[in-house]
């Protein structure tokens, strides 16, 4: 709010004083194309004040005021082909003022470097590959084809960088005018990247147009960019004040300029200026620094969640059952799997397939896991190290199946579009919703997991089984099924994972493999057979380890946690909530 | 915490726990138990299940540390030590012996190998690499074979035996070791009766020249062993005295003989 | 479980020597030695004197592939002592290999000199082209082979050891154990990877030109290689078999059955856990150190969890605890894999994972387990047991009911 305050002052101190004119105009005529070649030919003709001891050097040794006489796109094109750089800039800013509707086109052309013309005749064409390797070359300016080229016969506009960034900006200020504001903010940031004290005035005009506040709250941060140059001082300091918490990396990096800039004058107003503009880069350093602590934590908690979900089967298998299971991983893939197929049988419901495929994965993995408590785990309760290898070969043969039945590439899932956008917090921070979804996701599977073994029979049942195995079975519970069933519960949790994941990263034969490790250190950080070590211990690992991902870079950062885990398990052997008692330690 | 024991070491107790406790979650497993073993006594300990009897040997040996009080052993040469700064391996170095309630000897060897472990020294990883036999070291094997009367299952894995012979065997380990001071913890659990009567002279033999502490709820057995008796109930000492006497207290019927 | 001598009971020892000694009621060693003994000598000599058609030439390829092999059994074998008698299982001896491999690499890396591509006398190719300009100091001393050849030892050794010390100490045991291994495996792999580690990154040490002067693609120098594998396979097992015959492989066997039984008894588990998994991780090292050459590559692949896991499976299928049986297991399943990974490429994972549920399911002995239960005719072979479990069947195949071995 005030940062909106603040540069309202700052407009209305400047557009009355400069440029009165131009926002009358502006208040009549309704936003379309032609208003922003008015805009361009307004910024061309120089009369800020700001910009006046630039263009005048480059009027100097330029064939400027030549070139302002003439008024028509086809004249000031062929200029082009003999201009030097200084001059085609010139041509280019003039081609924009014109009100012709191929101006735009033209310049996008220029800028992508598709324009060329022909050595011998100086027509400016587009040209098209053939098939015999030769070009045709069509007209740039009424669209005639003019015949077929070999490829030397043809040259290219050259442009260097400094015409480049100028051109994105002309462009961006032929947009600025566009009806649809997706468009209109990727100009505006255009513009604000590029902004120079020839786009003031289109700027001006640009904000006393727009209706989203947003886009003008980037059409002032340029503007007040722009002022910061100014030889007002009392314009200096609104602009420095507008600045103020303003989160674009140009806002710090011209308020830096300008400090070094104003360094070498030792003049009194500078120098408070000076303070002030370093006042306000250290508010928008905290600003960042904050940003950044709230979008790395955002970023690890979805790692956390991520984490969580791959993890929290495995805290039933192998914390509730004991039963440590190599296949876990594989068990997510399945799910991720199921998620690929459902969307093939359904293609045009992407979002809808998603949600068919939660429960159709928790039933693939977890009947995959009731046949493999059956057929192997069944009998190697007891023999832990044993269970290991076995579940680890099912693994493998897991992998191998889905290799051979997909292929070994990487399968496309698509993304339902709800899970897409983003959620803007300041220009600093933007959140993906996709993570946002899977944040929610975890914590709901996990809340659900916990009412089904607090307040359902067969949590009843799984949790006296595990507790006391002789005296649940001589109480009449089928404690094979039980184990079969939660072994499935684990697994399906497992395949619900894997949907999430589907959406996350790539569906391919090893995506279990990624996972089955950072599972297992959660569960062995958090401590076995508890919920909460489980979330605890997810977030933890989640988070710590996007901390370190800017200090240390992600694999090192990785490194750093897991060699943090290995040492904090010499301290904790058990876990961070570990159960204590004789049962753990038999 | 103050010492009640003289520094002199000749006539002090042998084991001395200085209010103990214990606790699993919450739970008081041991409760500011005290208790004193004077050199070359036999005690029987007695009580309900769940008084905290095992965990008492957890504490002295090292296995749990208490969370609060003291465990003091009168060794031979160090003096008074406080056992709850060692580790299991050390309690047992310093010539404490423990058997535990379930038999657990090493069923992958055979009967002469959990013997030949057991002996006493060579406990240093070197040590063990280069040991031989001597025929000195043999010899005694070959005794604590006869004294527990497995010499012909000598060469027979542990893991045949029968499950009284196993308690044998661990009884015959615990001699191999020379310990100062026996923890036994139900010995005659699974025992005939005849084998029952044998463990007890057993002890009563081993009572000539070791301190025993022996947990047991046979009251035969007990009675075989003609000792002092502690009855311990909810981490605590519930009455101390002959067999005769705590069998009269009141309290020790309501607890526990009475059930 | 083979039956532990005490050696001195027997008057015959003093006759037999040293090694004989070891090796006496040991008929699968004794046979493993000797098979050894005379592959080490026939391959070389029918390699170097044989030419390429006569039907006695064993080709350069088979002897190096042999020779690979038996660096895998050496490996196995590190893991069966540790394993079979301790049952520690590590899931990171791949690690250790790999290190002992890298040891190596880097005095070959150093031997190359002025030969690579950049022709800097001083760096390897990698770090010209990472543009470092001088060596890092883990660097230095490699150029010498005494050095190297002691580093192989060392670098293993030392990780086993600051690693054993934390995890034996805390009690870290039993299936914890297993995952930290891994996640540590795990870790070194994601290290390696990295280019400024300074060990080559993704595509690790290569190009060797020649060990000690001598030239690695020359028949001769394989054929020394080969020789020295076996020697090793066969001191690795002498050693080996010193251990765990000693009253220290009882003590070992004791941890592994009863580890807390073992510390009332008053042996400091931790020590000795500390012991064999330091001896096992510098055999592991001297085996990667001998495949290097060998294969004439490292990179950090070798760290790859799952082929730490894969040395297990060769353990398991020749027979846990028995030592020759990790030797067989090893060759027979590599030897099974470089024929199925060629003829059925598709079809060795699913091998791969069928041999590990089945030798844990029927084979909980191994091979020679197999063997040795089938000759005792005793009937209660696990395989039929199990396979007829809980069936009216089962009495017929068990006089006595099937332990669990872990
Ligand atoms: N490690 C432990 N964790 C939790 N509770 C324990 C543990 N050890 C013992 N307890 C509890 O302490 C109490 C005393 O047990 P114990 O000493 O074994 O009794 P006793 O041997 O006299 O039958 C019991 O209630 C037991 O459940
Ligand atoms: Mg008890």
């Amino acid at each position: 709010m005030k940062r909106i305050i603040t540069s309202l002052i700052c407009i209305f101190a400047f557009s009355s004083g400069v440029q009165a004119n131009a926002k009358s105009d502006n208040l009549i005529k309704p936003p379309g194309f032609a208003d922003a070649i008015e805009t361009l030919a307004l910024a061309n003709t120089g009369n800020s004040e700001l910009s006046q001891p630039k263009i005048e050097s480059e009027k100097n040794n330029s064939q400027s005021t030549l070139i302002s006489s003439i008024k028509s796109l086809d004249e000031l094109a062929g200029q082009l082909i003999t201009a030097d750089y200084v001059t085609k800039k010139e041509i280019i800013r003039n081609i924009a003022t014109l009100k012709d509707s191929r101006a735009l086109p033209f310049i996008e052309s220029i800028l992508q470097g598709e324009l060329f013309y022909i050595k011998k005749s100086d027509q400016l064409v587009y040209r098209q590959l053939l098939d015999n390797k030769k070009y045709l070359a069509v007209s740039a300016l009424n669209g005639s084809e003019l015949g077929e080229f070999k490829k030397r016969k043809l040259k290219k506009i050259g442009i260097n960088n400094n015409l480049r960034g100028e051109m994105k900006t002309i462009i961006a200020t032929l947009k600025i005018t566009s009806t649809d504001p997706i468009l209109r903010e990727h100009a505006a940031l255009e513009i604000l990247k590029g902004a120079n004290e020839n786009t003031l005035t289109l700027i001006d005009l640009a904000i006393s147009k727009e209706t989203d506040s947003s886009i003008n709250e980037i059409l002032m941060t340029a503007q007040a960019i722009i002022h910061l140059k100014s030889v007002d001082p009392l314009k200096r300091i609104d602009a420095i004040k507008s600045l103020e918490d303003s989160l674009y990396v140009e806002s710090r990096n011209a308020l830096m300029l300008f400090i070094n800039e104003n360094k070498l004058n030792n003049s009194e107003t500078s120098k408070e200026e000076i303070t002030y503009a370093q006042e306000t880069v250290n508010g928008i350093d905290k600003l960042v620094t904050l940003n950044n602590v709230a979008e790395n934590i955002y970023f690890g908690v979805s790692l956390g969640s991520v984490l969580l979900l791959a993890a929290i089967g495995l805290a039933i298998t192998f914390g509730v059952m004991g039963v440590i299971n190599m296949a876990h991983g594989e068990m997510i893939m399945l799910g991720a799997y199921t998620t690929f197929v459902i969307q093939q049988l359904m293609p045009n419901h992407a979002g809808l397939s998603l949600i068919v495929a939660i429960p159709a994965a928790f039933l693939v993995s977890g009947l995959m896991g009731v046949l493999i408590e059956r057929t192997v785990i069944r009998h190697l309760y007891g023999r832990p190290l044993e269970t290991l290898l076995a579940t680890f070969g099912i693994s493998l043969v897991l992998q191998q199946a889905v290799r051979s039945i997909f292929g070994p590439l990487n399968q496309d899932v698509l993304t339902p579009s709800w899970m897409a956008g983003t959620f803007t917090v300041n220009a600093g921070l933007e959140l993906t919703f996709n993570r946002l979804y899977i944040i929610i996701f975890s914590l709901l599977v996990l809340a659900t997991l916990a009412v089904v073994l607090k307040k359902t029979l067969f949590g009843l049942q799984m949790r006296a089984v595990t507790m006391n195995r002789p005296m649940a079975s001589s109480m009449g519970i089928r404690t094979g099924w039980v184990d079969a069933l939660t072994f499935g519960l684990g697994s399906g949790i497992a395949g619900i994972a894997g949907v999430a994941l589907s959406q996350l990263t790539n569906v391919g034969p090893n995506l279990g493999q990624a996972y089955i490790i950072d599972s297992f250190m959660v569960v062995v950080f958090g401590g076995v057979g508890n919920l909460w070590g489980t979330l605890v211990g997810a977030m933890s690992l989640g988070i710590a380890n996007k901390v370190f991902e800017p200090m240390a870079g992600a694999v090192l950062a990785k490194i750093i946690v897991l060699v943090a885990i290995i040492l904090f398990i010499q301290k904790r052997p058990r876990g961070l909530f570990a159960l204590k008692g004789r049962a753990v330690e038999d | 915490m103050s010492l009640a024991i003289p520094k002199h070491l000749e006539n002090a107790p042998i084991l001395y726990l200085d209010g103990v406790s214990v606790s699993f979650d919450g739970f008081k497993a041991l409760n500011n138990l005290s208790l004193c073993i004077e050199p070359g006594e036999m005690r029987a300990i007695i009580g309900p299940n769940g008084a905290g009897k095992t965990t008492m040997m957890d504490v002295i040996t090292g296995k749990t540390r208490p969370d609060t009080g003291t465990v003091l052993f009168n060794h031979k040469e160090l003096n008074e030590l406080d056992l709850t700064q060692y580790d299991e391996a050390e309690v047992a170095n310093l010539g404490v012996g423990r058997k535990f309630q379930k038999p657990s000897v090493i069923e992958t060897l055979t009967v002469f190998e959990n013997l030949e472990l057991a002996q006493k020294g060579g406990r240093g990883v070197w040590q063990a690499l280069m040991h031989t036999l001597t025929n000195e070291k043999k010899q005694k094997i070959q005794n604590t074979l006869e004294l527990i009367a497995l010499q012909d299952k000598a060469q027979d894995l542990a893991a045949n035996l029968s499950h009284g012979q196993k308690q044998w065997l661990e009884i015959g380990m615990l001699i191999s070791q020379e310990p100062e001071l026996l923890l036994i913890d139900e010995p005659a659990a699974g025992m005939t009766d005849e084998e029952t009567m044998k463990t007890a002279e057993l002890f009563k033999t081993l009572a000539k020249n070791h301190s025993l502490v022996v947990v047991e709820h046979d009251m035969d057995f007990i009675a075989a062993l003609d000792c002092k008796v502690t009855v311990l109930n909810e981490g605590s000492v519930l009455a101390e005295g002959s067999l005769a006497s705590v069998q009269k207290n009141q309290q020790v019927i309501d607890v526990y003989l009475g059930r | 479980m083979s039956t532990l001598h005490n050696t001195s009971e027997n008057p015959k020892a003093l006759k037999l020597g040293p090694i004989g000694t070891l090796l006496m009621g040991d008929k699968g060693g004794q046979r493993l030695i000797m098979a050894l003994i005379a592959v080490a000598i026939i391959f070389p000599f029918c390699n170097l004197v044989f030419s390429e058609g006569s039907f006695l030439h064993v080709s350069t390829y088979t002897l190096t592939l042999t020779g690979k092999y038996l660096c895998y059994a050496l490996l196995a074998l590190s893991v069966d002592l540790i394993w079979g008698y301790c049952g520690i299982l590590s899931l990171g001896h791949g690690a250790f290999f790999a290190l002992g491999g890298y040891a190596m690499g880097m005095y070959l890396m150093r031997q190359i000199g002025d030969r690579g591509v950049y022709g800097n006398a001083e760096l390897p190719d990698f770090m010209v082209f990472l543009d470092w300009k001088e060596l890092p100091w883990y660097w230095f001393g490699f150029d010498q082979f005494w050095f190297a050849s002691i580093m192989v030892l060392v670098v293993p050794g030392i990780l086993a050891f600051v690693f054993g010390w934390l995890a034996f100490r805390s009690r870290v045991t039993g299936v914890y154990l297993s995952i930290i291994t891994q996640a540590l495996t795990y870790a070194l792999m994601l290290a390696f990877f990295r280019n400024d580690m300074g060990f080559g990154g993704n595509n690790g040490l290569t190009d060797f030109k020649d060990i000690l002067g001598f030239d690695l693609q020359s028949n001769t120098t394989r054929c020394a290689l080969f020789i020295a594998s076996a020697l090793a396979v066969i001191l690795g097992y002498l050693i080996s078999r010193f251990i765990t015959t000693s009253k220290l492989g009882r003590v070992l066997v004791s941890i592994r059955d009863a580890e807390m039984r073992t510390r009332f008894l008053g042996y400091k588990v931790e020590y000795y856990k500390l012991f064999v998994f330091v001896v096992s991780a510098m055999m592991a090292g001297v085996a990667g150190a001998l495949y290097v050459p060998q294969v004439g590559i490292i990179n950090p692949g070798e760290f790859t969890p799952i082929y730490s896991i894969e040395i297990i499976i060769w353990v398991a299928i020749g027979g846990r605890g028995t030592l020759f049986g990790a030797v067989i297991g090893a060759i027979a399943v590599n030897y099974a894999k470089t024929y199925f990974t060629g003829a059925f490429a598709e079809l060795w994972l699913f091998m791969l994972g069928g041999l590990f549920v089945m030798a844990t399911l029927y084979l909980p002995k191994g091979i020679v387990g197999f063997i040795e239960d089938a000759k005792q005719g005793n009937g209660t072979s696990n395989r039929f047991y199990l396979l007829f479990k809980n069936t009216p069947f089962s009495k017929w195949f068990s006089k006595q009911s099937s332990k669990g071995s872990v």
